[in-house]
Protein backbone atom coordinates (compact mmCIF):
# COMPACT_ATOMS: atom_id res chain seq x y z
CA UNK A 1 0.00 0.00 0.00
CA UNK A 2 0.90 3.38 -0.86
CA UNK A 3 1.71 5.55 2.11
CA UNK A 4 3.11 9.41 2.25
CA UNK A 5 5.81 9.65 4.91
CA UNK A 6 8.92 10.76 5.61
CA UNK A 7 11.93 9.41 4.22
CA UNK A 8 13.63 8.93 7.39
CA UNK A 9 10.91 7.09 9.12
CA UNK A 10 10.03 5.02 6.20
CA UNK A 11 13.83 3.44 6.15
CA UNK A 12 12.77 3.16 10.00
CA UNK A 13 10.47 1.21 8.84
CA UNK A 14 11.89 -0.87 6.50
CA UNK A 15 15.31 -1.63 9.09
CA UNK A 16 11.98 -3.11 11.59
CA UNK A 17 10.88 -5.70 8.68
CA UNK A 18 14.19 -6.80 8.42
CA UNK A 19 13.81 -7.61 12.26
CA UNK A 20 17.74 -6.57 13.37
CA UNK A 21 18.44 -8.33 16.64
CA UNK A 22 21.29 -5.50 17.70
CA UNK A 23 21.03 -2.09 16.87
CA UNK A 24 23.71 0.31 17.97
CA UNK A 25 23.92 4.17 16.80
CA UNK A 26 24.55 7.83 17.95
CA UNK A 27 22.75 10.41 16.69
CA UNK A 28 24.09 13.07 13.83
CA UNK A 29 21.92 15.32 11.20
CA UNK A 30 20.68 14.50 9.22
CA UNK A 31 20.46 10.51 10.26
CA UNK A 32 18.76 11.47 13.45
CA UNK A 33 15.02 11.10 12.47
CA UNK A 34 16.24 7.42 11.72
CA UNK A 35 17.51 6.17 15.18
CA UNK A 36 15.06 8.50 16.94
CA UNK A 37 12.00 6.21 14.98
CA UNK A 38 14.31 2.75 15.71
CA UNK A 39 14.51 3.91 19.29
CA UNK A 40 10.89 4.53 19.93
CA UNK A 41 9.92 1.19 18.47
CA UNK A 42 12.53 -1.04 20.60
CA UNK A 43 11.08 1.21 23.69
CA UNK A 44 7.68 0.37 22.91
CA UNK A 45 8.30 -3.37 22.23
CA UNK A 46 7.25 -2.76 18.43
CA UNK A 47 10.89 -4.25 17.72
CA UNK A 48 12.27 -7.05 19.53
CA UNK A 49 15.77 -5.47 19.38
CA UNK A 50 18.74 -4.75 22.04
CA UNK A 51 19.36 -0.67 21.44
CA UNK A 52 22.84 -0.11 22.29
CA UNK A 53 23.42 3.64 23.47
CA UNK A 54 26.94 4.72 22.88
CA UNK A 55 28.93 7.77 23.39
CA UNK A 56 30.68 7.17 19.83
CA UNK A 57 30.10 6.18 15.86
CA UNK A 58 33.31 4.69 16.73
CA UNK A 59 31.54 2.80 19.84
CA UNK A 60 28.64 2.48 17.58
CA UNK A 61 29.94 0.83 14.84
CA UNK A 62 32.54 -1.54 17.41
CA UNK A 63 29.28 -2.69 19.35
CA UNK A 64 27.51 -3.89 15.59
CA UNK A 65 30.98 -5.39 14.83
CA UNK A 66 30.97 -7.54 18.35
CA UNK A 67 27.03 -8.17 17.88
CA UNK A 68 27.52 -9.64 14.12
CA UNK A 69 30.75 -12.01 15.01
CA UNK A 70 28.20 -12.97 17.64
CA UNK A 71 25.97 -14.31 15.30
CA UNK A 72 23.31 -11.56 15.06
CA UNK A 73 21.51 -9.65 12.67
CA UNK A 74 22.58 -5.85 13.06
CA UNK A 75 21.87 -2.10 12.15
CA UNK A 76 23.57 1.59 12.33
CA UNK A 77 23.07 4.47 10.37
CA UNK A 78 25.06 7.56 10.26
CA UNK A 79 26.53 10.25 8.28
CA UNK A 80 29.46 12.96 7.28
CA UNK A 81 31.90 13.30 10.71
CA UNK A 82 30.28 10.19 12.28
CA UNK A 83 31.04 7.51 9.14
CA UNK A 84 34.78 9.42 9.09
CA UNK A 85 34.96 8.58 13.25
CA UNK A 86 34.18 4.77 11.98
CA UNK A 87 36.56 4.36 9.47
CA UNK A 88 38.95 2.11 11.45
CA UNK A 89 35.93 0.08 12.49
CA UNK A 90 34.75 0.06 8.93
CA UNK A 91 37.79 -1.95 7.52
CA UNK A 92 37.96 -4.14 10.46
CA UNK A 93 34.47 -5.13 9.54
CA UNK A 94 34.54 -6.26 6.24
CA UNK A 95 37.81 -7.93 6.58
CA UNK A 96 36.22 -10.02 9.69
CA UNK A 97 33.59 -10.47 6.69
CA UNK A 98 30.71 -9.47 8.68
CA UNK A 99 27.61 -8.24 7.15
CA UNK A 100 26.56 -5.31 8.97
CA UNK A 101 24.11 -3.04 7.29
CA UNK A 102 24.56 0.65 7.68
CA UNK A 103 22.22 3.49 6.52
CA UNK A 104 24.45 6.54 5.32
CA UNK A 105 22.31 9.86 5.19
CA UNK A 106 24.87 11.40 2.54
CA UNK A 107 26.27 14.80 3.75
CA UNK A 108 29.14 17.09 3.48
CA UNK A 109 32.87 16.51 5.50
CA UNK A 110 34.54 18.89 7.02
CA UNK A 111 35.92 21.23 7.94
CA UNK A 112 34.16 23.79 7.25
CA UNK A 113 31.11 22.46 9.08
CA UNK A 114 28.06 21.56 6.43
CA UNK A 115 25.36 19.52 7.31
CA UNK A 116 24.01 19.64 3.74
CA UNK A 117 24.28 17.49 1.55
CA UNK A 118 27.31 15.79 -1.03
CA UNK A 119 28.24 12.36 -1.20
CA UNK A 120 31.82 12.96 0.49
CA UNK A 121 31.10 10.50 3.19
CA UNK A 122 30.61 7.39 1.59
CA UNK A 123 32.45 7.50 -1.18
CA UNK A 124 35.85 8.42 1.19
CA UNK A 125 34.73 5.16 2.51
CA UNK A 126 35.29 3.85 -1.37
CA UNK A 127 38.03 1.41 -0.47
CA UNK A 128 36.96 -0.22 2.50
CA UNK A 129 35.12 -3.44 1.67
CA UNK A 130 31.66 -2.35 2.24
CA UNK A 131 29.14 -2.83 -0.88
CA UNK A 132 27.61 0.47 -1.84
CA UNK A 133 24.21 1.12 -3.11
CA UNK A 134 22.31 4.55 -3.96
CA UNK A 135 19.07 5.46 -3.86
CA UNK A 136 17.10 8.13 -6.10
CA UNK A 137 14.22 8.28 -4.11
CA UNK A 138 12.40 7.08 -0.71
CA UNK A 139 10.99 3.91 -2.50
CA UNK A 140 14.95 2.81 -3.82
CA UNK A 141 16.27 4.05 0.23
CA UNK A 142 13.99 1.56 1.89
CA UNK A 143 13.69 -1.19 -0.95
CA UNK A 144 17.66 -1.42 -0.89
CA UNK A 145 17.72 -2.12 3.07
CA UNK A 146 15.83 -5.84 2.49
CA UNK A 147 17.98 -6.16 -0.90
CA UNK A 148 21.24 -5.18 1.42
CA UNK A 149 20.76 -7.50 4.10
CA UNK A 150 20.15 -10.32 1.73
CA UNK A 151 22.93 -10.10 -0.41
CA UNK A 152 25.77 -9.02 2.56
CA UNK A 153 24.60 -12.35 4.33
CA UNK A 154 24.95 -14.93 1.29
CA UNK A 155 27.32 -17.51 2.26
CA UNK A 156 29.23 -16.22 -1.37
CA UNK A 157 29.32 -12.48 -0.43
CA UNK A 158 29.67 -12.02 3.43
CA UNK A 159 30.80 -8.69 3.62
CA UNK A 160 28.74 -5.27 5.11
CA UNK A 161 26.57 -2.56 2.88
CA UNK A 162 25.69 0.72 2.88
CA UNK A 163 22.43 1.80 1.98
CA UNK A 164 23.51 5.89 0.84
CA UNK A 165 20.29 8.18 0.44
CA UNK A 166 21.18 12.02 -0.12
CA UNK A 167 20.78 14.15 3.67
CA UNK A 168 17.42 16.29 3.80
CA UNK A 169 16.81 15.71 -0.08
CA UNK A 170 15.70 12.22 0.99
CA UNK A 171 15.67 12.03 4.33
CA UNK A 172 13.80 14.78 5.31
CA UNK A 173 11.13 14.54 2.03
CA UNK A 174 7.13 13.38 2.74
CA UNK A 175 6.23 11.91 -0.33
CA UNK A 176 4.75 8.15 -1.28
CA UNK A 177 6.46 5.00 -0.43
CA UNK A 178 5.07 1.67 -1.26
CA UNK A 179 5.98 -0.19 2.41
CA UNK A 180 6.30 -4.01 2.02
CA UNK A 181 4.20 -5.64 5.11
CA UNK A 182 6.10 -7.96 7.70
CA UNK A 183 4.71 -11.02 5.96
CA UNK A 184 6.37 -10.15 2.66
CA UNK A 185 9.93 -9.15 3.90
CA UNK A 186 9.63 -12.58 6.00
CA UNK A 187 9.07 -14.14 2.42
CA UNK A 188 12.09 -12.45 1.19
CA UNK A 189 14.66 -12.46 3.97
CA UNK A 190 15.31 -15.42 5.62
CA UNK A 191 17.06 -15.27 9.28
CA UNK A 192 20.42 -14.54 9.35
CA UNK A 193 22.81 -17.71 9.61
CA UNK A 194 25.81 -17.05 10.52
CA UNK A 195 29.25 -19.02 8.74
CA UNK A 196 30.82 -18.72 12.22
CA UNK A 197 29.96 -17.15 15.55
CA UNK A 198 31.60 -16.13 18.52
CA UNK A 199 30.81 -18.55 21.12
CA UNK A 200 32.24 -19.58 24.85
CA UNK A 201 31.10 -23.01 24.77
CA UNK A 202 33.20 -23.44 20.97
CA UNK A 203 35.73 -20.46 21.39
CA UNK A 204 37.36 -19.55 17.89
CA UNK A 205 39.36 -16.03 17.40
CA UNK A 206 38.46 -13.58 14.10
CA UNK A 207 40.32 -10.45 12.84
CA UNK A 208 43.26 -11.54 14.59
CA UNK A 209 46.81 -10.87 13.39
CA UNK A 210 48.30 -12.09 9.82
CA UNK A 211 52.04 -11.92 8.65
CA UNK A 212 53.29 -10.82 5.45
CA UNK A 213 52.80 -14.83 4.29
CA UNK A 214 49.11 -14.59 5.06
CA UNK A 215 47.53 -11.03 4.73
CA UNK A 216 47.41 -10.51 0.60
CA UNK A 217 45.34 -13.50 0.53
CA UNK A 218 42.74 -12.29 3.01
CA UNK A 219 42.76 -8.55 0.72
CA UNK A 220 42.24 -11.04 -2.20
CA UNK A 221 39.57 -13.21 -1.00
CA UNK A 222 37.63 -9.88 0.18
CA UNK A 223 37.99 -8.43 -3.48
CA UNK A 224 37.03 -11.53 -5.21
CA UNK A 225 33.75 -11.46 -2.53
CA UNK A 226 33.16 -7.91 -3.75
CA UNK A 227 33.23 -8.69 -7.40
CA UNK A 228 31.57 -12.40 -6.76
CA UNK A 229 28.52 -10.18 -5.47
CA UNK A 230 27.44 -8.54 -8.65
CA UNK A 231 26.05 -11.59 -9.85
CA UNK A 232 24.31 -12.05 -6.27
CA UNK A 233 22.55 -8.59 -6.39
CA UNK A 234 21.17 -9.12 -9.80
CA UNK A 235 19.39 -12.32 -8.46
CA UNK A 236 18.67 -10.67 -5.19
CA UNK A 237 17.29 -7.38 -7.47
CA UNK A 238 15.57 -9.85 -9.64
CA UNK A 239 13.97 -11.63 -7.44
CA UNK A 240 12.13 -8.52 -5.60
CA UNK A 241 10.63 -7.82 -8.73
CA UNK A 242 9.25 -10.57 -9.43
CA UNK A 243 8.09 -10.94 -5.98
CA UNK A 244 7.17 -7.23 -5.36
CA UNK A 245 7.13 -5.15 -9.19
CA UNK A 246 9.85 -3.11 -8.60
CA UNK A 247 13.13 -4.73 -10.14
CA UNK A 248 16.47 -4.15 -9.23
CA UNK A 249 18.44 -7.34 -11.00
CA UNK A 250 20.67 -4.57 -13.07
CA UNK A 251 23.64 -2.32 -10.83
CA UNK A 252 22.86 0.67 -12.89
CA UNK A 253 19.72 2.03 -14.45
CA UNK A 254 19.48 3.45 -18.00
CA UNK A 255 16.93 6.00 -19.12
CA UNK A 256 16.45 7.23 -22.29
CA UNK A 257 20.04 6.08 -23.65
CA UNK A 258 19.02 4.54 -27.02
CA UNK A 259 19.84 7.03 -29.16
CA UNK A 260 21.31 9.53 -26.45
CA UNK A 261 24.60 11.40 -27.95
CA UNK A 262 25.16 13.33 -24.63
CA UNK A 263 25.30 10.16 -21.44
CA UNK A 264 24.83 12.15 -18.05
CA UNK A 265 26.52 9.75 -15.34
CA UNK A 266 25.12 10.20 -11.81
CA UNK A 267 24.24 8.44 -8.37
CA UNK A 268 21.23 9.13 -5.83
CA UNK A 269 18.76 11.45 -5.36
CA UNK A 270 20.14 13.75 -8.44
CA UNK A 271 18.75 11.45 -10.97
CA UNK A 272 15.28 12.64 -10.23
CA UNK A 273 16.09 16.14 -12.04
CA UNK A 274 18.07 14.76 -14.49
CA UNK A 275 15.43 12.36 -15.77
CA UNK A 276 13.07 15.62 -16.26
CA UNK A 277 15.95 18.19 -17.39
CA UNK A 278 16.09 15.10 -19.91
CA UNK A 279 12.75 15.12 -20.93
CA UNK A 280 12.73 18.73 -21.55
CA UNK A 281 15.72 18.33 -23.25
CA UNK A 282 14.39 15.74 -25.61
CA UNK A 283 11.43 17.70 -26.65
CA UNK A 284 14.29 20.39 -28.21
CA UNK A 285 15.62 17.64 -30.35
CA UNK A 286 18.89 17.46 -27.80
CA UNK A 287 19.50 13.93 -27.58
CA UNK A 288 20.10 13.51 -23.92
CA UNK A 289 20.19 9.80 -21.53
CA UNK A 290 21.21 9.42 -18.23
CA UNK A 291 22.90 6.27 -16.86
CA UNK A 292 22.13 6.19 -12.90
CA UNK A 293 24.38 3.82 -11.15
CA UNK A 294 22.42 2.30 -8.51
CA UNK A 295 25.61 0.20 -7.08
CA UNK A 296 28.85 2.24 -6.52
CA UNK A 297 30.46 -1.40 -4.77
CA UNK A 298 30.72 -3.26 -6.59
CA UNK A 299 32.04 -0.60 -9.55
CA UNK A 300 29.69 -1.98 -12.69
CA UNK A 301 32.35 -1.15 -14.84
CA UNK A 302 31.45 -3.90 -17.67
CA UNK A 303 27.59 -2.58 -17.70
CA UNK A 304 28.70 1.23 -17.76
CA UNK A 305 30.69 0.30 -20.84
CA UNK A 306 28.13 -1.33 -22.47
CA UNK A 307 25.24 1.04 -22.03
CA UNK A 308 27.93 4.02 -22.82
CA UNK A 309 28.91 2.36 -26.27
CA UNK A 310 27.83 5.03 -28.76
CA UNK A 311 27.35 8.29 -27.11
CA UNK A 312 29.61 11.18 -28.38
CA UNK A 313 29.86 12.62 -24.86
CA UNK A 314 29.92 11.49 -21.60
CA UNK A 315 29.29 14.29 -18.20
CA UNK A 316 29.82 12.98 -14.70
CA UNK A 317 28.21 14.86 -11.91
CA UNK A 318 30.32 14.28 -9.29
CA UNK A 319 29.01 15.42 -5.80
CA UNK A 320 32.70 14.41 -4.29
CA UNK A 321 36.02 15.59 -5.24
CA UNK A 322 39.33 13.32 -4.73
CA UNK A 323 41.00 16.68 -4.23
CA UNK A 324 44.02 16.87 -6.31
CA UNK A 325 42.60 14.58 -8.41
CA UNK A 326 38.82 14.30 -9.97
CA UNK A 327 35.46 13.53 -8.76
CA UNK A 328 35.51 9.46 -8.08
CA UNK A 329 32.67 8.86 -9.82
CA UNK A 330 34.72 9.93 -13.16
CA UNK A 331 37.53 8.09 -12.31
CA UNK A 332 36.28 5.32 -12.61
CA UNK A 333 33.93 5.72 -15.09
CA UNK A 334 36.91 7.06 -17.31
CA UNK A 335 38.57 3.77 -16.57
CA UNK A 336 35.37 1.52 -17.65
CA UNK A 337 36.04 3.21 -21.12
CA UNK A 338 39.89 3.09 -21.47
CA UNK A 339 40.64 2.49 -24.88
CA UNK A 340 37.18 3.87 -26.20
CA UNK A 341 37.68 6.65 -27.63
CA UNK A 342 34.79 8.47 -25.56
CA UNK A 343 35.29 11.74 -23.91
CA UNK A 344 34.65 11.99 -20.20
CA UNK A 345 34.09 15.21 -18.69
CA UNK A 346 33.87 15.45 -14.77
CA UNK A 347 31.46 17.96 -13.13
CA UNK A 348 32.01 18.28 -9.64
CA UNK A 349 28.77 19.64 -8.80
CA UNK A 350 25.80 20.21 -5.79
CA UNK A 351 28.95 20.08 -2.68
CA UNK A 352 27.25 21.02 0.94
CA UNK A 353 23.73 20.89 -0.18
CA UNK A 354 24.15 23.57 -3.18
CA UNK A 355 20.85 22.98 -4.99
CA UNK A 356 20.47 21.70 -8.75
CA UNK A 357 18.04 22.74 -10.66
CA UNK A 358 16.51 21.46 -14.45
CA UNK A 359 18.68 24.51 -16.02
CA UNK A 360 21.70 23.14 -14.50
CA UNK A 361 21.66 20.03 -15.44
CA UNK A 362 20.86 21.48 -19.05
CA UNK A 363 23.81 24.03 -18.83
CA UNK A 364 26.07 20.80 -18.03
CA UNK A 365 25.03 18.80 -21.33
CA UNK A 366 25.57 21.76 -23.44
CA UNK A 367 29.00 22.66 -21.80
CA UNK A 368 29.95 18.63 -22.54
CA UNK A 369 28.86 18.72 -26.27
CA UNK A 370 31.12 21.78 -26.58
CA UNK A 371 34.17 19.95 -24.66
CA UNK A 372 34.11 21.56 -22.12
CA UNK A 373 34.58 19.99 -18.65
CA UNK A 374 36.69 18.63 -15.80
CA UNK A 375 35.79 21.51 -13.61
CA UNK A 376 33.39 22.47 -10.50
CA UNK A 377 29.92 23.68 -11.82
CA UNK A 378 28.68 27.04 -10.99
CA UNK A 379 31.47 28.42 -8.57
CA UNK A 380 30.92 31.45 -7.06
CA UNK A 381 33.81 33.69 -8.75
CA UNK A 382 33.07 36.99 -6.33
CA UNK A 383 33.67 34.92 -3.20
CA UNK A 384 36.73 33.12 -4.12
CA UNK A 385 40.00 34.37 -3.02
CA UNK B 1 5.61 18.17 -16.77
CA UNK B 2 2.46 20.62 -17.45
CA UNK B 3 0.31 19.28 -14.21
CA UNK B 4 3.07 20.10 -12.04
CA UNK B 5 1.90 22.48 -9.24
CA UNK B 6 4.24 23.90 -6.48
CA UNK B 7 4.06 26.07 -3.42
CA UNK B 8 6.52 28.06 -1.50
CA UNK B 9 5.98 28.99 1.85
CA UNK B 10 7.59 31.71 3.92
CA UNK B 11 7.80 31.93 7.81
CA UNK B 12 9.88 32.53 10.50
CA UNK B 13 11.56 29.45 12.65
CA UNK B 14 9.08 28.50 15.13
CA UNK B 15 5.78 29.05 13.08
CA UNK B 16 5.28 26.03 11.99
CA UNK B 17 5.65 26.52 8.09
CA UNK B 18 7.88 22.88 7.73
CA UNK B 19 4.79 21.17 9.37
CA UNK B 20 2.51 22.97 7.22
CA UNK B 21 4.16 21.65 3.65
CA UNK B 22 3.72 18.07 5.21
CA UNK B 23 0.37 18.42 5.77
CA UNK B 24 -0.40 19.84 2.56
CA UNK B 25 1.28 17.00 1.18
CA UNK B 26 -0.56 14.72 3.02
CA UNK B 27 -3.73 16.02 2.82
CA UNK B 28 -2.99 16.20 -0.65
CA UNK B 29 -1.87 12.82 -1.19
CA UNK B 30 -5.21 11.73 0.44
CA UNK B 31 -6.97 13.34 -2.02
CA UNK B 32 -5.04 11.02 -5.24
CA UNK B 33 -2.47 13.15 -5.99
CA UNK B 34 1.05 12.66 -5.43
CA UNK B 35 2.38 15.12 -3.46
CA UNK B 36 6.27 16.27 -1.96
CA UNK B 37 7.09 18.41 0.77
CA UNK B 38 10.62 19.32 1.80
CA UNK B 39 12.50 22.24 3.85
CA UNK B 40 14.74 24.51 2.46
CA UNK B 41 17.08 22.77 5.37
CA UNK B 42 18.69 25.65 6.54
CA UNK B 43 20.13 25.97 10.16
CA UNK B 44 16.66 26.66 11.87
CA UNK B 45 16.13 29.02 14.71
CA UNK B 46 13.62 30.93 15.97
CA UNK B 47 12.60 33.90 14.22
CA UNK B 48 15.02 33.70 11.30
CA UNK B 49 13.37 32.96 7.33
CA UNK B 50 12.56 29.97 6.57
CA UNK B 51 11.39 28.17 3.53
CA UNK B 52 9.15 24.95 2.50
CA UNK B 53 8.02 23.31 -0.60
CA UNK B 54 5.47 21.58 -1.65
CA UNK B 55 4.58 19.84 -4.88
CA UNK B 56 1.64 18.47 -6.50
CA UNK B 57 1.42 16.03 -9.44
CA UNK B 58 -0.38 13.34 -11.37
CA UNK B 59 2.15 11.20 -11.73
CA UNK B 60 5.00 10.36 -9.50
CA UNK B 61 7.33 13.49 -8.76
CA UNK B 62 11.01 12.95 -9.63
CA UNK B 63 12.44 16.79 -9.69
CA UNK B 64 14.33 17.30 -6.38
CA UNK B 65 15.19 21.50 -6.93
CA UNK B 66 13.84 24.05 -4.50
CA UNK B 67 11.00 25.62 -5.88
CA UNK B 68 12.06 28.71 -8.06
CA UNK B 69 8.70 29.59 -10.03
CA UNK B 70 5.91 28.48 -7.95
CA UNK B 71 1.71 28.62 -8.74
CA UNK B 72 1.48 29.55 -5.08
CA UNK B 73 3.14 31.27 -2.44
CA UNK B 74 1.94 31.18 1.87
CA UNK B 75 3.52 34.32 3.75
CA UNK B 76 3.50 33.67 7.06
CA UNK B 77 4.53 36.65 8.69
CA UNK B 78 4.00 39.98 6.36
CA UNK B 79 7.43 41.07 7.93
CA UNK B 80 9.31 39.10 5.82
CA UNK B 81 8.33 41.00 2.73
CA UNK B 82 10.77 44.01 3.57
CA UNK B 83 14.27 41.36 4.00
CA UNK B 84 13.42 38.42 1.20
CA UNK B 85 11.32 38.67 -2.26
CA UNK B 86 8.67 36.63 -1.26
CA UNK B 87 7.15 36.69 -4.09
CA UNK B 88 10.70 35.76 -6.72
CA UNK B 89 9.57 33.68 -9.04
CA UNK B 90 5.96 33.48 -9.08
CA UNK B 91 3.98 32.15 -12.09
CA UNK B 92 1.72 34.02 -13.78
CA UNK B 93 -2.17 33.83 -12.59
CA UNK B 94 -0.49 32.33 -9.40
CA UNK B 95 -1.52 32.86 -5.96
CA UNK B 96 -0.20 34.51 -3.08
CA UNK B 97 -1.38 34.30 0.55
CA UNK B 98 0.18 36.76 2.82
CA UNK B 99 -0.98 36.71 6.72
CA UNK B 100 -1.37 40.55 7.36
CA UNK B 101 -3.97 42.54 9.30
CA UNK B 102 -2.85 45.83 7.05
CA UNK B 103 -3.51 46.36 3.54
CA UNK B 104 0.15 45.22 1.83
CA UNK B 105 2.22 48.01 0.93
CA UNK B 106 4.70 45.81 -1.36
CA UNK B 107 4.86 45.76 -4.91
CA UNK B 108 2.40 42.73 -6.66
CA UNK B 109 3.96 41.40 -9.57
CA UNK B 110 1.27 41.64 -12.66
CA UNK B 111 -1.05 39.02 -13.21
CA UNK B 112 -0.62 37.49 -9.51
CA UNK B 113 -3.61 36.94 -6.96
CA UNK B 114 -2.95 38.25 -3.37
CA UNK B 115 -4.96 36.97 -0.87
CA UNK B 116 -4.51 38.74 2.78
CA UNK B 117 -6.23 37.51 6.26
CA UNK B 118 -5.28 38.33 9.41
CA UNK B 119 -4.12 34.59 10.20
CA UNK B 120 -2.67 35.63 13.57
CA UNK B 121 -5.82 36.67 15.15
CA UNK B 122 -7.64 33.84 13.90
CA UNK B 123 -4.78 31.53 15.36
CA UNK B 124 -4.61 33.51 18.40
CA UNK B 125 -8.54 33.46 19.21
CA UNK B 126 -8.88 29.34 18.58
CA UNK B 127 -5.10 28.18 19.93
CA UNK B 128 -4.10 31.32 22.34
CA UNK B 129 -0.74 31.83 20.48
CA UNK B 130 0.52 33.49 17.43
CA UNK B 131 1.41 30.09 15.47
CA UNK B 132 -0.70 30.22 11.88
CA UNK B 133 0.63 27.34 9.99
CA UNK B 134 -2.62 25.94 10.55
CA UNK B 135 -5.11 28.53 9.72
CA UNK B 136 -2.87 29.51 6.31
CA UNK B 137 -3.03 25.25 5.56
CA UNK B 138 -7.70 25.95 5.38
CA UNK B 139 -6.67 29.45 3.36
CA UNK B 140 -4.53 27.92 0.92
CA UNK B 141 -7.18 24.83 0.23
CA UNK B 142 -9.90 27.34 -0.44
CA UNK B 143 -7.74 29.35 -2.72
CA UNK B 144 -6.24 26.98 -4.45
CA UNK B 145 -8.49 23.65 -4.63
CA UNK B 146 -5.13 21.44 -4.17
CA UNK B 147 -6.42 20.12 -1.24
CA UNK B 148 -10.01 19.54 0.34
CA UNK B 149 -10.96 21.08 3.57
CA UNK B 150 -11.77 17.02 5.01
CA UNK B 151 -8.13 15.59 4.10
CA UNK B 152 -7.06 18.94 5.76
CA UNK B 153 -8.65 17.92 9.00
CA UNK B 154 -7.71 14.87 8.71
CA UNK B 155 -3.71 15.45 8.41
CA UNK B 156 -3.89 17.44 10.97
CA UNK B 157 -5.80 14.95 13.30
CA UNK B 158 -3.28 12.82 12.20
CA UNK B 159 -0.16 15.01 13.78
CA UNK B 160 -2.14 16.99 16.71
CA UNK B 161 -4.21 14.89 19.43
CA UNK B 162 -7.48 15.68 21.40
CA UNK B 163 -7.82 19.17 22.02
CA UNK B 164 -4.99 20.74 20.30
CA UNK B 165 -5.90 18.71 17.08
CA UNK B 166 -9.50 20.51 17.39
CA UNK B 167 -8.31 23.51 18.03
CA UNK B 168 -6.15 23.82 14.80
CA UNK B 169 -8.89 22.46 12.71
CA UNK B 170 -10.97 25.09 13.91
CA UNK B 171 -8.84 28.20 13.13
CA UNK B 172 -8.75 26.12 9.54
CA UNK B 173 -12.52 26.13 8.93
CA UNK B 174 -12.63 29.69 10.27
CA UNK B 175 -9.83 30.97 7.54
CA UNK B 176 -11.15 28.33 4.94
CA UNK B 177 -14.68 29.96 4.85
CA UNK B 178 -13.09 33.35 5.17
CA UNK B 179 -11.09 33.21 2.08
CA UNK B 180 -14.17 31.13 0.54
CA UNK B 181 -16.08 34.03 0.92
CA UNK B 182 -14.28 36.53 -0.66
CA UNK B 183 -11.92 34.46 -3.67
Amino acid sequence: MMEIMEGSHAVAHAVRMCRPEVIAAYPITPQTHIVEALAEMVANCSLDAEYITVESEFSALSACLGASAAGSRVYSATTSQGLALMFEVCFNTAGMRLPVVMSIVNRALGAPLSIWNDQQDSISLRDSGWLQFYAEDNQEATDLHYIAYRVAEDKGVLLPAFVCFDGFILSHTYEPVEMLTQEQVDSYLPPYSPVQRLDSKNPISIGLFASPDYYMEFRYEIDRAMKASSQVIREAGRRFGEMFGRDYSNLVEEYRMDDAECAIVAMGSICGTVKDAIDEMRRDGQKAGLLRIRTFRPFPGDEIKKALAGVSSVAVLDKNISLGAKGAVALEVRDALYGSGIPVLDYIIALGGRDVAKKDIKSVVKMAMAGNGDLFYGLRGEVLG
Amino acid sequence: MISLRELRIHGRGGQGSVTAAELIAVAAFAGGVYSQAFPAFGVERRGAPVQAFVRFDDRKIRLRSQVYEPDYIIVQDSTLISDVNVFHGVKPGGVVIVNTEKPLAAQIPAGVKVITLDATSIALKHLGVPITNTTLMGAFAAASGEIDLTALEEAIRGRFTGEMAEKNVAAAREAYALVRGVS
